[in-house]
């Protein structure tokens, strides 16, 4: 084909990112806002059954529990915003002591640091643990990612990935869908032990 | 697996037949990973990839003590200890000790191979912790004592059936067999391990050394909460996880998860680095422990021949195509390891014991070696395993034997030519029956074999020997014993062809068996005499090439000699020289010949093709003999897993009787399944083991070498 004969644009790093997150299962959409991300986020929660798991021997124990979101490392002003959208629904909302909610949490919000087209995976550093936590045990795990983060591959993304890790210690987490199993029968089944879903929100920037 | 010697571990591997379930699993598996994995690779150049990984983890290799260095050094000032353990005892010491000083009970664990190799938590029992494995499939055989089968998938060998009646024990209340409910089970069941673990044990996938860091990849989300919770992380190791940069552990990611599961990449690829920020501890920060594990990894490494094992990358690819594994599953192929890569580590990290009856369970057929992560030459490897274990414990008497028989090409002549006579008594009528070198083995029931021919081409040679006034060129015939001495009459086919294409041939009375069955069995010097032989045989004949009708031959020639012959300088010219001109008879016709659709007179007849390991595989030919069936006017129709292995193996078959017969009876179906009234081949083992089996089966489906339906259609001149 000559180059004036050309017609498919390539396809953009965002529409990759988009296709291929969404291959791995995971809920793509797109915000303008953070509020967005807070009615998306608190709208989630209300929607979701309230779950709980046992963490000793005593069983669970729903009396009393109140669906949860845990969102570290916000800015104070974020946190704010969302805390006041959550007690508006009945939710309670956290930014620490993520240890004591390891029966269960029910969003967990965060930002990505990096979007990786190629496979449709969001990197979220976190030497913060309750930031770790929050990201694993939460049911649904709901990333803003910012749409200026979305490299190609995972190579262009290298030379962060290697300053995150040489600024020791840290956890630096490539998450790429929810978590998945195949390993009855090789039959895969998506939600084992870290989130059922993760949602990706684009923040366009 | 315990199996005192080759019978006892027969009669394992018939048990494997036996069980329905794991066969059927196995086989569904085997062929959706084939289509999983092209579409995971899609738009990538596979072969640079893997070659590109292996450059790095050879370059790796180079300077494995700096990168050591580098990587200990780097860890330790980012707060982590890091230990070196010499062997498996060591290494489970080392983790116990952790254990006890920071008064941990409760340990929670991830899938690490490496610790299966030390076989860690059975010591770590023995010490008084109690370990959990979190990795669903990894519980699930932990539940029921047992190994992993496979190293991906730890219990790809039990049903949903399986799983509910042991998750029902451990609820105490009947459970659904729904594959997402019994899933579900163990994310309710696992959290409260999670809450309570003390200590997090996990393996890695690489260390980098510029950063220090490990990394884990996974998609359960296990691993994430075990390196997070506990107070304390141990992290096992070998010392073969070692990439220089975080670039090159992301090209490692890239080919390893498409490998593995046919995943772009899985759910969590988790890298730590250094001692993190622990609510559970004291003073806030996790008590980080690597143990980087040698276990022979170093005496393996020196040897110049196996060093390629360190690109292994454990994903277990070489399991999930190799038709062994696909009939016996993982317990009983493998010691801790599985599959091709498992006959090998077994020897390093087991001993010649656990090694010894599983080295000889490989058919040879390279489709591991096709699919390797790392491009490793497994089947090489495990042959030369063979060698060294008969080289120290002593040969058995049918190896000894064929190999002094084969030393001589005289006498090994004369007495095929005598079981001509001696097999007379018992012979068919219908032209089957067993002979050399099976003639040295029993239990061929499940196929009828061949009688040798009444004359060999040898024989034959000087009455056939066409006159070619004008020649284009001069051809070498390697006849290969089993054409010589069983089929002729493909080698006479060939020579027609060759003839209405100005060919001369030249046929060397001196040339003997290729050596391949030799090598087969572990008889290396007899093989490396044999291949001198050969040698010497065409060295005098000044041919453009040498056309054999066997691709096994064929490949054995052309990619073995040159290994088998490198110790002795002086030969090497003429090897190089000899290894050039072999080719195929496909290969020949097709791409030299050039045949074209005017040669020959179409009869539009169904055929479908069988394609040996050593043509397709072995000497990477794929379209040449299937453009052949179309140039010559045939109606060729495609069989499923046309390049699956038929079970021949040469003397394989003779070893492992029941797995070949195996491997044969899906061949058949699949031949059969095709509609094709003729099935063409470019070997003539895999024409003996298929058309003793149609024989045997009573299948009226006729199989001819592909030299032979081409030659009947020539258009007479
Ligand atoms: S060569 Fe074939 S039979 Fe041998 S280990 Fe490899 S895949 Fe299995
Ligand atoms: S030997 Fe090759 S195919 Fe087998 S596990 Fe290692 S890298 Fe994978």
């Amino acid at each position: 084909m000559s180059i004036t004969e050309a017609t498919d644009k390539p396809v953009s790093d965002v529409d990759r990112f988009v296709d291929k997150a969404r291959a791995a299962a995971a809920i793509v959409s797109t915000i303008g806002s953070f509020e967005e991300a807070v009615d998306y986020a608190v709208d989630l929660g209300l929607k979701k059954e309230l779950r709980r798991y046992a963490i000793d021997d005593s069983g669970v124990n729903l009396a009393g529990a109140v669906k949860t979101i845990a969102a570290p490392l916000l800015s104070g002003q974020e946190f704010d915003l969302l805390a006041a959208a959550a007690e508006t629904h009945g939710l309670d909302c956290i930014g620490t002591g993520l240890r004591s909610h390891l029966a269960g949490v029910d969003i967990g919000l965060s930002y990505g640091d990096i979007g990786i087209a190629e496979t449709g995976t969001v990197v979220v550093n976190c030497p913060d643990e309750q930031l770790r936590l929050a990201t694993m045990i939460c049911e649904y795990h709901v990333c803003i990612l910012k749409r200026s983060a979305i490299v190609p591959d995972a190579y262009a993304a290298g030379q962060r990935l290697t300053e995150f890790m040489l600024d020791a210690p840290t956890y630096t987490a490539f998450i790429t869908g929810p978590s998945r199993t195949a390993d009855i029968e090789r039959v895969l089944s998506i939600g084992v032990h870290g989130p059922l879903e993760l949602h990706i929100l684009i923040l366009e920037d | 697996m315990d199996a005192k010697n080759l019978k006892e571990y027969r009669k394992l591997c018939q048990e494997s037949l036996d069980n329905e379930y794991l066969r059927t699993t196995l086989d569904t598996f085997a062929v959706a990973y084939r289509s999983g994995r092209a579409n995971a690779f899609a738009g990538i150049d596979i072969d640079q990839l893997v070659a590109d990984v292996a450059q790095m983890k050879d370059d790796t290799l180079k300077q494995l003590d700096d990168y050591l260095d580098r990587f200990t050094r780097m860890a330790e000032a980012a707060g982590v200890v890091v230990h070196h353990a010499r062997d498996g005892d060591h290494a489970n010491r080392i983790v116990a000790e952790i254990g006890h000083k920071a008064g941990c009970k409760r340990i929670i664990k991830t899938k690490s191979m490496t610790a299966e190799e030390t076989h860690l938590v059975p010591s770590l029992e023995r010490e008084g912790f109690e370990v959990t494995e979190t990795d669903l499939g990894e519980w699930i055989v932990q539940l029921r004592n047992e190994p992993p089968s496979h190293m991906v998938m730890p219990a790809i060998h039990l049903s949903r059936y399986h799983v509910r009646d042991l998750f029902s024990e451990i609820t105490g209340k009947k459970e659904d067999e729904d594959i997402e409910k019994l899933v579900k089970v163990s994310r309710n069941q696992m959290r409260k391990k999670f809450a309570q673990g003390e200590m997090g044990i996990t393996g890695a996938n690489f260390a980098v050394a510029e950063t220090g860091t490990i990394g884990i990849v996974t998609n359960e989300g296990n691993a994430r909460l075990v390196t997070t919770l506990p107070r304390v992380h141990v992290a096992l190791l070998g010392i073969d996880k070692l990439v220089p940069t975080v670039a090159d552990a992301l090209s490692q990611i890239k080919v390893l998860t498409r490998n593995a599961t046919a995943q772009q990449i899985t759910s969590y690829v988790t890298w730590v680095t250094g001692a993190n920020q622990c609510g559970a501890a004291e003073d806030g920060r996790k008590e980080v422990h690597f143990v980087l594990l040698d276990n022979g990894r170093r005496e393996m490494v020196a040897d110049p021949l196996f060093s390629q094992v360190f690109r292994c990358v454990r994903c277990g690819a070489c399991a999930n195509v190799c038709p062994v594994y696909r009939l016996v599953g993982g317990h009983k192929m493998g010691h801790v390891y599985i599959g091709a890569i498992g006959l090998i580590l077994t020897y390093f990290f087991h001993g010649e014991e656990n090694a010894r009856n599983l080295v000889q369970n490989c058919i040879n057929c390279e489709a591991c070696k096709d699919i390797c992560a790392g491009g490793i030459d497994l089947p090489r490897l495990i042959k030369e395993i063979h060698a060294r274990i008969q080289d120290n414990e002593g040969h058995p008497l049918p190896s000894l034997l064929l190999g002094k028989v084969l030393r001589n090409r005289k006498l090994f002549h004369t007495l095929l030519r005598t079981a001509k006579w001696a097999q007379k008594p018992v012979a068919g009528s219908d032209g089957f029956m067993r002979h050399l070198p099976m003639i040295f083995f029993k239990e061929h029931d499940f196929k009828a074999l061949p009688t040798i021919a009444d004359k060999p081409f040898r024989d034959r040679w000087a009455e056939i020997r066409p006159q070619v006034e004008n020649p284009q060129m001069k051809v070498g015939l390697f006849s290969g014993c089993v054409q010589d001495f069983v089929y002729p009459e493909q080698m006479a086919a060939a020579v027609a062809l060759f003839k209405d294409h100005n060919v001369s041939m030249v046929f060397p009375m001196q040339q003997s068996c290729c050596g391949l069955p030799v090598q087969m069995m572990g008889e290396r010097s007899a093989s490396r005499d044999v291949a001198l032989q050969n040698l010497n045989a065409f060295a005098k004949e000044d041919v453009d090439h040498i056309v054999t009708l066997c691709a096994s031959c064929a490949s054995h020639l052309k990619h073995n000699y040159p290994v088998l012959l490198a110790d002795d300088p002086k030969v090497r010219p003429d090897v190089e020289k000899f290894c050039a001109k072999v080719i195929d008879l496909s290969s020949f016709v097709h791409d030299v010949l050039k045949v074209e659709e005017a040669d020959f007179v179409g009869d539009g007849k169904s055929v479908t093709f069988h394609a040996p390991c050593h043509l397709c595989r072995g000497l990477g030919v794929k379209d040449a003999p299937r453009n052949l069936m179309r140039i010559a006017g045939m109606d060729y129709r495609e069989s499923a897993e046309e390049d699956v292995c038929c079970g021949f193996g040469g003397t394989y078959s003779a070893k492992f009787p029941e797995l070949s017969e195996q491997l044969l009876s899906n061949k058949l179906s699949n031949i059969e399944a095709s509609g094709a009234v003729m099935v063409l081949t470019d070997c003539p083992g895999c024409i003996m083991q298929i058309r003793g089996g149609m024989q045997k089966r009573g299948m009226d489906i006729e199989v001819k070498h592909t030299v032979e339906a081409l030659s009947e259609r020539r258009k007479k001149k």
